[in-house]
């Protein structure tokens, strides 16, 4: 075992306390919960490096390691790095750079911390969101000898997108601009008056240096002009006060705790508010109401549960209630609507397209969602706002979002658990966004559906068939309006109800505003898509005949209609045969830059993995193919 | 419930929330058990979690069969004792081939009768959510894991491409044969635990405790003669001293040290004014640098 004396760097050693003593402090502890962000070799892992070992929690084994890998890969000349205590992956302790968020713990007599460690350059923003979601205060650390760049204030608008009420500016490497007072000044007003713009209510800005302790334990010698507090002498005594409790009760249902017939109860964390047996709550979904029976917990029932408990909750009657409902005071019930603003940041490589198809992630609610219009993006270095149709990686925006079903909800200002939601990818399954609600739509709540007595299978009766969409996907050129032509001609003279919706007549009409951007391109197939389960729902044997180049729209349309209602058929001619028949000589035009984003040379064409049908247009004429597609829907009718 | 602590009750409360998020989202999870002490907390907030139901899942312990002896007699009494559905594995091939401690060299041995004998069960079992017990606080590799850690269909971990973890809503959708390892413990830290055995009274392994045990030292570790499939080398003799461990795994790679601690409370006084960090007694992190990241991306836990 390593014999190595563990002092700190200001020569205090650590007391003896005993278990009395040790359960005694305990008790009293508090919580807290900080963020550390900055750019990239501002110094944030030294700084917490720092703290961690000025507050002796580095063990001895620890250090053995620290003092090995410091002569390793360190980058203090074979001084102890204190930045490498926090940099746990291997890939970036060889590069010298933190690339993921990560979480520290360390406790001092006052206060308890768990520190969210988070990346500064831009490609790994969203791990800063990460980090910001669950923090009660931020630290931003600069260099002094850089000032305000342009992460910190993208960092900024974060950290209060995220609703972060403190801050500290953490000024670092005052040992190289010689503990300037002039160069700490103009940094600290530089910065208070971008955070004021964003409505950060309190701002502390500190003069320190990491590397050699000056300001973060101890007061500094080296900085007599400064007469705040150290850092830690800062975090241990902020007030930020947590009001969940005070807030009306939420309580999201999350698992249907049902023990045999005699038990049913709801179990769930409250997130605001509090609750006693005989309250009576209301539930999200349907609005009604019942009394809270018990509060059952493993060590016997409660008289009150607050926000934070995790609880088993019966009721006095019964009611349907399932995952995702929240229970809620009466008379201070969440929003319960399909439309509501938000503000979104985005994640994912692939942008972000209104009216794509999303899965929407609210508490325990699942939906799909998609943006309904981009409102304006933010430039998180300026806050302007700024027109935009689509959302790249790391961007923010204020949107209209619409949901699938309707969702309970509250302000995210008003309540971070029951106002915040993440976006995933439909295919990729990947946590594409996250995002903070402003406040319902009014619309959502005034239009209803009307119920109407003449119905589908009514109208599909009368013409004495089976109604359906064929969804021809494939290049241009590929000869899917040709295919559809013919089969239209076919079912015609049959006697069949049929409508063709052609990919370039639409763009006549409905959709002579749109163009051919990846947003647009999603927009234009929500309409035909939407158009095509009108004229199903009217009885018709609908043929839309579009390039619909993406996985995610052809999926969106499937999603509309009932499962045998939809056949996606795939016309699979290779590209050198399209740009060889060439009828309309846009692949020329293409090929010569001529035209933009055109699908198969400057935008992709995502190949379908499930179609119903592939025809292979290059082998088999129309009539051929058309004759394979009346075979499928013979055996489509069959009961 | 404990009056006293609101910080235990607030991690107590996040651990309860993710072990019912998985048993709301996934169609198969299993808890595993590793019998320790951080287990031995996991198990009892499964407990509190679904109470008054039992957890609607089962436990499962892969068993390289180098554990302690009382490390096994504890499981299966904690099993009879609570009425739970435990599932034990070995891998059949690594007791076959003969696959050891000893000859193999540590990292071979626990990459095949740990790392593939837990991918084997998972894959027979078609788990797809695994609860572990790893805190964030034990390694460095560690202090990176998100809540919910989504593995590939080969168990693969990669930790430069994780999902985003917003507040405390987890993404729990997947593909066919991928899966995700929860970790309802990651904010716990190794006094919080002994903290919390100490105030809800939870059995663990009496070899936490010091006792007096025939021990040999061997590069600098103190390891426990539990049985006779210890090959002592020419210099080596058992000799009796009072000993306990920090953390338990297979006997021949899990170092003791002297202790006079008979009882969780003497432990936590042993801990504030300890100088060694928990991992230090395990062989296996290390191996090399970034040992337990290695592992990580490999599947182990």
């Amino acid at each position: 075992m390593p014999d190595l004396k563990i002092v700190a760097a200001d020569g205090r050693q650590r007391e003896r306390q005993s278990l009395s003593e040790f359960l005694a402090s305990e008790d009293e502890k508090t919580l807290l919960k900080v963020l550390t962000c900055g750019s990239v070799d501002d110094g944030k892992s030294t700084l917490i490096g720092r703290l961690l070992f000025d507050c002796q929690l580095i063990f001895a084994d620890q250090m053995d390691a620290l003092e090995q890998d410091s002569r390793r890969v360190g980058s203090t000349g074979g001084e102890l790095d204190l930045a490498l205590l926090v940099d746990g992956l291997q890939a970036e302790r060889e590069q010298g750079i933190t690339i993921d968020v990560a979480y520290r713990y360390f406790s001092t007599p006052k206060r308890k911390f768990i520190v969210a460690d988070t990346p500064g350059h831009e490609q790994y923003t969203r791990n800063m969101a990460t980090g910001a979601s669950t923090s009660d205060l931020a630290i931003l650390l600069v260099d002094a000898r850089k000032g305000i760049l342009t992460q910190t204030r993208r960092h900024s608008c974060i950290v209060s997108l995220l609703g972060i009420r403190h801050v500290v500016l953490a000024v670092n490497k005052m040992d190289l601009v010689d503990y300037s007072e002039e160069r700490f000044e103009a940094i600290a007003d530089a910065y208070t008056n971008f955070a004021r713009e964003l409505g950060i209510e309190n701002i502390v800005c500190i003069p320190l240096s990491a590397l050699k302790g000056e300001n973060v334990i101890q007061p500094s010698s080296e900085m007599q002009w400064y007469h705040g507090p150290s850092l830690l002498a800062h975090l241990e005594t902020v007030d930020v006060g947590d009001n969940a409790a005070t807030l009306p009760l939420r309580l999201p249902v999350q698992w249907i705790n049902r023990r045999n017939d005699d038990f049913r109860g709801y179990a769930g964390t409250i997130a605001s508010g509090t609750l006693r047996p005989g309250d009576e709550v209301a539930l999200s979904s349907s609005g009604q109401t019942a009394k809270i029976s018990r509060i059952v917990t493993y060590d016997g029932d409660l008289e009150l549960a607050a926000a934070g408990d995790a609880v088993t909750v019966t009721l006095d009657r019964e009611i349907d209630v399932s995952r995702g409902d929240i229970m809620a005071a009466p008379d201070a019930r969440p929003k319960f609507a399909d439309q509501f603003a938000a503000h979104i940041i985005w994640f994912s490589e692939n942008e972000l397209l209104p009216g794509r198809p999303y899965i929407l992630k609210c508490g325990g609610q699942l939906t799909t969602v998609s943006v309904s219009a981009l409102r304006y993006k933010i430039n998180v270095d300026t806050l302007d706002h700024v027109a935009g149709r689509s959302l790249a990686l790391n961007e923010v925006a204020f949107c209209n979002l619409s949901t699938e079903r309707p969702i309970a909800f509250d302000a995210y200002e008003e309540n971070r658990r029951t106002g915040s939601f993440i976006l995933i990818d439909k295919l990729t399954n990947e946590t594409v966004g996250a995002g903070m609600i402003v406040y319902e739509l009014r619309r959502a709540t005034n239009i209803h559906w009307q119920s109407l007595d003449i119905d589908k299978t009514a109208r599909a009766t009368l013409k004495n068939q089976k109604p359906c969409c064929l969804w021809f996907t494939g290049l241009s050129g590929s000869g899917k309006s040709t295919i559809a032509n013919v089969l239209e001609k076919k079912l015609h003279a049959m006697g069949c109800h049929t409508y063709l919706l052609d990919g370039d007549n639409v763009r006549h009409g409905l959709n002579r505003d749109l163009g051919f951007t990846d947003a647009d391109r999603v927009e234009n197939i929500r309409r035909v898509a939407e158009t095509a389960k009108l004229f199903v729902d009217a009885g018709l044997i609908v043929m839309v005949s579009f390039i619909s180049p993406f996985k995610s729209e052809r999926r969106m349309a499937r999603d509309m209609f009932e499962d045998e209602e939809f056949v996606e058929v795939w016309v699979d001619t290779p590209l050198e045969i399209c740009e060889k028949r060439d009828a309309k000589g846009l692949y020329k035009k293409a090929r010569a830059g001529e035209i933009k984003n055109f699908t198969g040379i400057d935008s992709a064409y995502e190949i379908p993995e499930k179609a119903d049908i592939r025809l292979s247009a290059g082998d088999e004429t129309p009539e051929e193919l058309v004759s394979r597609l009346l075979t499928l829907l013979e055996f489509h009718n069959k009961d | 419930m404990f009056e006293s602590s609101r910080y235990l009750r607030r991690l107590e409360a996040e651990s309860i929330y993710i072990l019912r998020e998985v048993a709301s989202e996934f169609r198969n999870p299993v808890m595993l058990y590793s019998i320790g002490k951080d287990s031995s907390v996991m198990l009892h907030l499964a407990m509190k979690a679904f109470y008054p139901s039992k957890p609607p899942f089962p436990l499962l312990h892969v068993d390289t069969t180098w554990k302690f002896q009382e490390m096994i007699a504890f499981r299966d009494e904690t099993i009879a004792r609570l009425g739970l559905d435990l599932i034990v594995h070995t891998n059949k091939e690594g007791r076959e081939m003969g696959i050891n401690p000893i000859d193999h060299g540590s990292a071979h041995y626990t990459d095949v009768m740990k790392t593939q004998g837990l991918k084997q069960a998972l894959d027979h079992h078609r788990f797809d959510a695994a609860f572990g017990g790893a805190r964030r606080d034990e390694e460095k590799s560690r202090a990176k894991e998100r809540v919910f850690s989504f593995r590939s269909a080969s168990h693969r971990w990669e930790p430069k491409n994780q999902r985003p973890e917003l507040w405390s809503l987890f993404n729990s959708r997947i593909n066919l044969g991928e899966s995700i390892r929860a970790f309802p413990l990651s904010n716990w830290t190794e006094i919080d635990i002994w903290h919390y055995i100490l105030l809800e009274d939870i059995p663990v392994v009496p070899l936490y405790f010091a006792a007096e045990r025939l021990v040999v030292e061997r590069d600098g570790m103190l390891i426990m003669v539990d049985d006779d499939r210890l090959p002592l080398e020419a210099n080596e003799t058992p000799v009796k001293r009072r000993v306990r461990f920090r953390t338990l795994g297979c006997y021949p790679l899990t170092g003791a040290i002297e202790s006079e601690a008979t009882s969780v409370s003497e432990i936590i006084e042993e801990l504030i004014i300890s100088q060694v960090s928990e991992r230090q007694g395990r062989l296996i992190d290390h191996d090399q640098a970034g040992a337990m990241e290695k592992k990580k991306q490999e599947g182990y836990f």
